[in-house]
């Protein structure tokens, strides 16, 4: 990264998956998904546990093959570009399609500035760190919050606000995607509502890809849903994908329809 | 509480109590043994450098240096190796290489100190008089520390040995400190985009600092007190020079040197003040580790 990142929002965001499959050594955890992500939209990945909704969205950034055994069949277009293909550099494509996780994880060593800043800021004066960092917390709706206390340690801050400083640490990067694993489950419904606004407000510039185990969160903050069941032998299928109104009010598919009315899951 | 219930309490009780008193016995005991010494002598027997038995002068400075700067040597070596070695096995290693590379670490702290010792007396210490030292002065002799006549056993030798002994130590415990970090730490490093070089020196060691610098001080107690492998190649005579490579002495091995040939009871009294010595800064210096990793593996529990 160089020293100004660029301070429009990027027009990337075209993400998509043709006939992926993702392995843990022979088990097959995710079977042939294709799916193409709406841009600038909210996408909920939605499904009962070890539906392999997870190892799908991992496979988006290539945190899937970090995993002991893994390995990843199929493509994944970003931009027309496939991030899988040889020669493809992971670090580049992870500062393209940033990912929040399932519990707040914000580097416990570094200040909270730090901590916004930490793709790349470390070669930044002072002031152009804060710069970057007022952005990023700003779009996480953060800002006004932490502005006092900059240099604290993020420990110090409640979950949900740890939880958004880990989505101002991803958005500082610009990216063009950004993925979230279940970002509010280790939250209270107060702080969850909090991301939820903010999951709305930036699909605006983002294309976001959330995994949920939870439908009504699915239903509130998402454009398009997508269900995802593992088949007999434990790998992951993707059912179908839809509107969000549509999906939850007239499925398609009755497993769907199961699902979403609880029969299972 | 039953009378069975009540008896067997007593009996944990009763065992636990005996280690506590264990070592109160043992701080006794050495405070008794050396207090001919504690008499005559005073605070000054360990800022006195002289160590003539003849003459019934006693002084634990030069056993104090040797031993400092021997243990000095040792930790900075291991720390290096030790620290990089487990980086290595718990993050970069793929398991099949990691799981017996790590048990054949931890295999090299099973191995009898003598034979470390006997190992520096017929390899280490000639590859220092011949190689190591004549190539350290090269580069390094205009400094006091690499200067003077290399004679193969001394300060150097000593240290490259515990260093040897300690690494297993350092290595296995900065291992599992490192390996308690949380995976999603690393994993939110790597989804910025960082190298596994950048996640792992600037988010996993940062955050396991605190454990592994206890893994060193484990180290270096081990170092303090370890005795017959350092006696085989330090040298044994009781001077401060500068140059690492003159002969030295430890702590440890003046008393296992000198116990048997130690004929006046200040004599006696002298070389127990020097296991008292030992004995405080050991327990100190184990106390101080062992709070450091508690506390890190409490917090990640």
């Amino acid at each position: 990264m160089t020293a100004a990142p660029p301070t429009i929002a990027p027009a990337g965001g075209a993400l998509a998956t043709d006939d992926l499959s993702a392995y843990y050594g022979t088990l097959e955890a995710v079977g042939n998904v294709s799916i193409a992500f709406r841009r600038k939209s909210v996408t909920a990945l939605i499904g009962p546990s070890g539906c392999g909704k997870t190892t799908l969205l991992r496979c988006l950034n290539r945190l899937h093959e970090l995993t002991f055994d893994a390995c990843v069949s199929g493509r994944v277009l970003l931009e027309d570009c496939d991030i899988y293909e040889w020669g493809m550099d992971p670090m580049a494509i992870r500062r393209r399609i940033g990912m929040v996780f399932q519990r707040p994880n914000p580097f416990p060593t570094l200040s909270i500035l730090d901590n916004a800043v930490a793709c790349g800021g470390r070669r930044l004066n002072r002031r152009a760190k804060i710069e970057v960092a007022e952005r990023a917390l700003r779009a996480a709706a953060l800002w006004d919050e932490v502005k006092d206390k900059l240099t604290r340690s993020p420990l110090q801050l409640s979950g949900g606000q740890q939880q958004r400083l880990c989505i101002a640490r991803a958005v500082a990067a610009e990216p063009e995607v950004l993925l979230m694993d279940e970002p509010t489950a280790s939250l209270d419904p107060i702080a969850t509502a909090v991301i939820e606004e903010l999951m709305a407000r930036l699909a605006e510039r983002f294309t976001i890809v959330a995994v949920t185990h939870n439908m009504q969160q699915a239903a509130r903050v998402s454009d398009v849903t997508a269900f995802m069941l593992a088949d007999a032998d434990g790998t992951g299928r993707l059912i179908e994908v839809d509107d969000t109104a549509k999906l939850f009010t007239k499925p398609s598919d009755p497993r769907t329809e199961d699902y979403i009315t609880g029969r299972f899951g | 509480m039953s009378p069975i219930d009540r008896g067997f309490a007593a009996v944990v009780y009763g065992g636990s109590v005996l280690f506590a008193l264990l070592i109160v016995g043992l701080f006794v005991e050495l405070v008794l043994g050396s207090w001919p010494s504690l008499k005559a002598f005073g605070p000054s027997f360990i800022w006195h450098s002289a160590w003539d038995p003849v003459a019934n002068k006693f002084g634990a400075l030069p056993m104090i240096y040797g031993t400092v700067v021997t243990s000095l040597i040792a930790i900075v070596l291991a720390a290096f190796v030790g620290i990089m070695a487990a980086v290595f096995l718990a993050d970069f290693a793929p398991r099949w290489i990691a799981t017996p590379l790590s048990f054949l670490i931890e295999l090299l702290a099973a191995v009898p100190s003598v034979v470390y010792g006997l190992w520096g007396l017929f390899v280490l210490a000639p590859l220092v008089r011949t190689a190591i030292g004549p190539a350290l002065q090269h580069v390094l002799g205009w400094t006091p520390l690499f200067s003077g006549p290399i004679y193969g056993v001394g300060l150097l030798t000593g240290g490259i040995i515990l260093a040897l002994m300690i690494v297993p130590t350092v290595t296995a415990i900065s291992r599992e400190v490192i390996a308690a970090i949380p995976r999603d730490l690393r994993e939110a490093s790597m989804a910025l985009g960082s190298t596994h070089w950048e996640t792992a020196t600037r988010v996993v060691l940062p955050a396991a600092r605190i454990g592994i610098f206890g893994a060193c001080v484990l180290g270096l107690g081990r170092a303090l007190g370890e005795t017959i492998a350092v006696t085989m190649v330090i040298g044994n005579r009781p001077e401060i020079s500068a140059s690492l490579f003159a002969p030295s002495y430890t702590l440890a091995s003046v008393i296992a040197n000198e116990f048997t040939e130690a004929t006046t009871s200040l004599y006696i009294s002298a070389l127990i003040e020097l296991g008292l010595i030992l004995f405080l800064v050991s327990i100190v210096v184990n106390a101080l580790a062992r709070l450091m990793i508690w506390r890190v593996r409490g917090s990640r529990a």
